[in-house]
């Protein structure tokens, strides 16, 4: 099974390293920045493990609850 | 004599202040401090456990996410939830957050700088088992070495915590004001330092550790622990 999880601020969380990131790419010229939020990209090949599985794992161990959200996708 | 405290200083693949810790406890009369390795699995006969500073497992992931799952974390957890005392520093602190053991999490300072410099904590709350010879507004000098420092915890959370009493230390500036400036990573409420509902799980952002010895800059960080020994001596006098 090949997965993706990609992990995400939540929307209400500050996220330094993107307001950071934004003042970069307008100091190269970007115009109209509005928001630069950095997250991950976890990409998992695994034998025998069901979508269940998975989502606990991105809930418990690849993504923080309190300041994160995950979404899980099943490539193949 | 037997000696008054027995204390774990656990290490994880990444700590570096663990012997900084170990030699802090020594200093102390009483207290026998041993490094414990986290794949061990058992603390029993310890009087109390410290999850020291550093960098376990490169802060890969994110601070203290893969070592929460650490062998040694059931028998921390289990001795958290019998009442022993745990004392978590710097990522220490984020471990035990990523544990559940302590509420709200660490998120990247919102300078983006690693601060790395002594500042001022003020003690809010000396009604705990890592307060009690302190005194209420006493200004403590303590150096932070950090750069995901800044405290974060839902709304809800917060409440719950500050109207518990569980905020021990806050960031202030040498007179004891808790302002803005005196806030060196964006931390919810200038929050240093939180204990759990219970109070015997302690976790804070500075290291009290490396202010043990007027050699090295202070004394300011013994209080902290001298609050432990002297909790543990009521308890076993019981």
């Amino acid at each position: 099974m090949k997965a993706v999880v990609t992990v995400m601020p939540k929307p209400a969380i500050l996220d330094p390293a993107g307001v950071a990131t934004g003042r970069a790419m307008e100091h190269l010229g970007l115009k109209g920045v509005r928001s630069v939020r950095i997250g991950k990209s976890i990409e998992i090949e695994v034998d025998g493990a069901t979508e269940q599985q998975l989502h606990e794992i991105a809930h418990d161990l690849l993504s923080n609850p309190v300041v994160e959200d995950y979404k899980l996708q099943i490539l193949s | 004599m037997a000696p008054i405290m027995k204390v774990a200083v656990i290490q994880f693949p990444g700590s570096n202040c663990d012997t900084d810790c170990e030699a802090a406890l020594k200093s102390f009369s009483g207290v026998e401090a041993s490094i414990v390795w986290h794949k061990e699995t058992s603390l029993a006969g310890y009087d109390a456990i410290v999850l020291p500073g550093g960098f376990s497992y490169g802060d890969y992931l994110r601070c203290g996410s893969i070592a929460r799952f650490s062998p040694i974390m059931g028998a921390v957890r289990d001795a958290a939830n019998a009442g022993i005392l745990v004392l978590g520093i710097c990522n220490g602190f984020q471990i035990l957050c990523e544990a559940g053991l302590l509420p709200g999490t660490l998120q990247r300072n919102t300078g983006l700088l690693f601060r790395c410099e002594h500042l001022h904590l003020r003690v809010d709350n000396t009604a705990t088992p890592f307060t009690s010879v302190l005194h209420k507004g006493q200004v403590l000098d303590i150096p932070i070495a950090h750069g995901e420092g800044n405290y974060f915890a839902d709304q809800e959370t917060l409440r719950q915590i500050e109207e518990n009493g569980q905020v021990l230390l806050r960031y202030c500036d040498a007179s004891g004001n808790v302002t803005p400036e005196a806030n060196p990573n964006g931390s919810l409420g200038n929050i240093a330092g939180i204990c759990s509902h219970g109070r015997n799980v302690f976790g804070l952002m500075p290291h009290p550790e490396r202010v043990c010895d007027s050699l090295l800059g202070g004394t300011d960080g013994r209080g902290i622990f001298q609050s432990m020994i002297e909790a543990i001596q009521k308890t076993k006098a019981k």
